[in-house]
């Protein structure tokens, strides 16, 4: 067990007759950021849930920290930090009160909160706005708070639903800054996200979940590659994408698609050629599910 | 890079509670519409009911005397189903789930909202007699009486913060647990706290009789007028009791399932 964070077999849940969680497997390694991919109502923040103790789930084995998440709970909480979809803060309380609220209650004393919180707010360059209200935070400055509160007394785990849903291109890239920072020093990452570039950003791991089920795992290397080594687009003389083709790369295979599509597309078709991004991986995933699906039922 | 501190033991109960608690009065004291609205509405209250309804009711100008613990009782009830809404917005926050993944005792997160409430309660019962001493209340009772009446209160004051408490985790949404709120304020109406029963139609004067607001009325009233029967008081201490406790059992069970399933 020693070696994965996060071990999981076999787990299930339904909410009524809705099946959120159709059997998961997957084994996160110490150190490493994880990121669970997937559409809305794919299941993420259930299994989220799941995994910090919110939820208890149906079937199947987890393991937190070497800890399973049913029968030893506590022990799992002392590892863990979680921050939900919606920023975790106390948005009528100043960004210095909301931290020195979770000091006090991680076991800090009063003057040891103090420090902690100065220290936190200063590091996550909140000095500025401690002593204001986080309603009147930008949605930046609430995930900053958000991951200063987390960061309050040592959390070997780290789980982030969604954490930069919402936010503009420069505070999401500040943000996976520090979640970079956070991995470099041995904590584990487990976060979910909608957007294929933070995956292919920050994930040592990828998996890809829809209908409560991973679909793929790997390193988003490893992912692009299964929709080959190079995309072939093909773009109208409005310059809309038509179409786009995974090929090998090779001289060959390229030659044979092209020569293929001159006989079925317009002449004047305009081609070029880019790496695959998460988004080819992520439409080739779903839609290969799908159509496996449709297979099996008729 | 900030190296997260060694690991700590986490709080105790007491400091759980005692953050809190802290947190509440925090919370409430920020809500300046409804602290304003809790200061207002007893000296509305009072001065409605003592000037404008009380001619009417009892021409003898001694109406202040008789009317002073309904209105305190009402007050209480709307002060304290604010805590409906506080405790259903942090039921839908996403500060709870960080609470609940927290390896602490996490219903204190009620029992500060209910302790605030009792402090903004009794803030505005002071409120309430000192309004009424001053448009010529003249309680005749002893100290002994005064701290019994009191002590009444804050029962009543407890008892209903946790049903409210209670109404606002069953709920789910603000709004909703505004809602099914109000109508417990509508209780006091239908006891002796504004007219006597005897004056209400038969058929409502068995509601009137059997509820709990008429009891704690008439004990609070008897002690504050000296005219106190111990059954009152019995009856009053016994029906607070029996709400508190139900209403704590109700929010423990539904603090639980809320947690189970999301």
């Amino acid at each position: 067990m020693g070696q994965y964070a996060i071990e999981v077999k076999g787990l299930r849940k339904k909410f009524g007759n809705q099946i959120v969680l159709n059997g998961i497997d997957l084994k996160v390694p110490q150190g490493t950021i994880y990121a669970l991919l997937g559409p809305n109502g794919a299941g993420k923040t259930t299994l989220i849930h799941i995994l910090s103790t919110l939820v208890a789930p149906d079937e199947g084995s987890v393991h937190v920290s070497g800890y399973d998440i049913r029968t030893e709970k506590n022990l799992v909480k002392h590892a863990i930090s979680l921050t939900g979809q919606f920023a975790a803060v106390d948005e009528m309380l100043t960004g210095e009160e909301n931290l020195r609220m979770i000091c006090r209650l991680s076991g800090l004393t009063t003057a040891e909160s103090r420090v902690r919180s100065s220290q936190l707010l200063h590091h996550f360059d909140l000095t500025a706005s401690g002593r204001k209200r986080v309603k009147t935070y930008s949605g930046g400055m609430r995930r900053r708070l958000d991951l200063a509160i987390s960061l309050v007394t040592s959390r070997s785990i780290l789980f982030l639903d969604e954490p930069t849903t919402g936010l503009d291109t420069i505070s999401r890239r500040a943000l996976w800054d520090i979640i970079l920072q956070l991995r470099n020093q041995g904590i584990t990452i487990f976060l979910t996200t909608q957007y294929l570039e933070e995956a292919d950003q920050l994930a040592d791991t990828v998996a890809v979940i829809t209908d409560g089920r991973v679909v793929a795992t790997g390193t988003p290397e490893e992912l692009k590659s299964r929709v080959g080594e190079e995309v072939i687009e093909l773009r109208n003389l409005k310059d809309e994408v038509i179409r786009t083709i995974p090929t090998s790369g090779t001289v060959h295979d390229m030659g044979q698609t092209l020569h293929e599509l001159s006989h079925t597309v317009p002449k004047d078709t305009r081609v070029s050629i880019r790496k695959p991004s998460m988004d080819d991986v992520f439409l080739a995933l779903t839609t290969t599910t799908i159509k496996e699906l449709e297979g099996i039922s008729s | 890079m900030m190296t997260p501190l060694t690991s700590t033991k986490p709080a105790s109960v007491w400091v759980t509670n005692a953050v809190f608690i802290g947190r509440g009065i925090r919370l409430s004291l920020r809500n300046v519409e409804a602290l304003i609205m809790a200061i207002m509405l007893p000296v509305m209250l009072m001065l409605l009911f003592t000037y404008v309804f009380g001619g009417a009711i009892d021409p003898s100008g001694n109406y202040v005397n008789y009317v002073v613990p309904g209105i305190i009782l009402l007050c209480a009830g709307f002060g304290s189903s604010s805590t409906a809404v506080v405790v259903a917005e942090d039921m839908t926050n996403g500060i709870i789930d960080r609470f609940r993944t927290m390896p602490i005792r996490c219903l204190s997160v009620v029992t500060g909202h209910v302790v605030a409430s009792l402090a903004r309660n009794l803030f505005a019962t002071g409120v309430v007699i000192a309004v009424a001493l001053l448009v010529g209340f003249r309680p005749s009772a002893n100290l002994l009486a005064w701290l019994g009446a009191l002590g009444i209160i804050v029962l009543f004051i407890f008892a209903f913060t946790w049903l409210f408490a209670a109404i606002g985790l069953v709920t789910g949404s603000p709004s909703s647990a505004s809602g099914y709120g109000f109508i417990l304020l509508f209780l006091p109406y239908l006891s002796s706290a504004f007219v006597p029963i005897e004056t209400m139609p038969s058929w409502l004067r068995g509601v009137a009789n059997n509820q709990p607001i008429t009891p704690v009325i008439e004990a609070i009233r008897g002690l504050l007028n000296g005219t106190s029967t111990p059954t009152n008081v019995w009856l009053a201490i016994g029906w607070c009791l029996a709400i508190l406790l139900a209403s704590i059992l109700w929010s423990v069970i539904a603090f639980r399932r809320k947690a189970g399933r999301r």
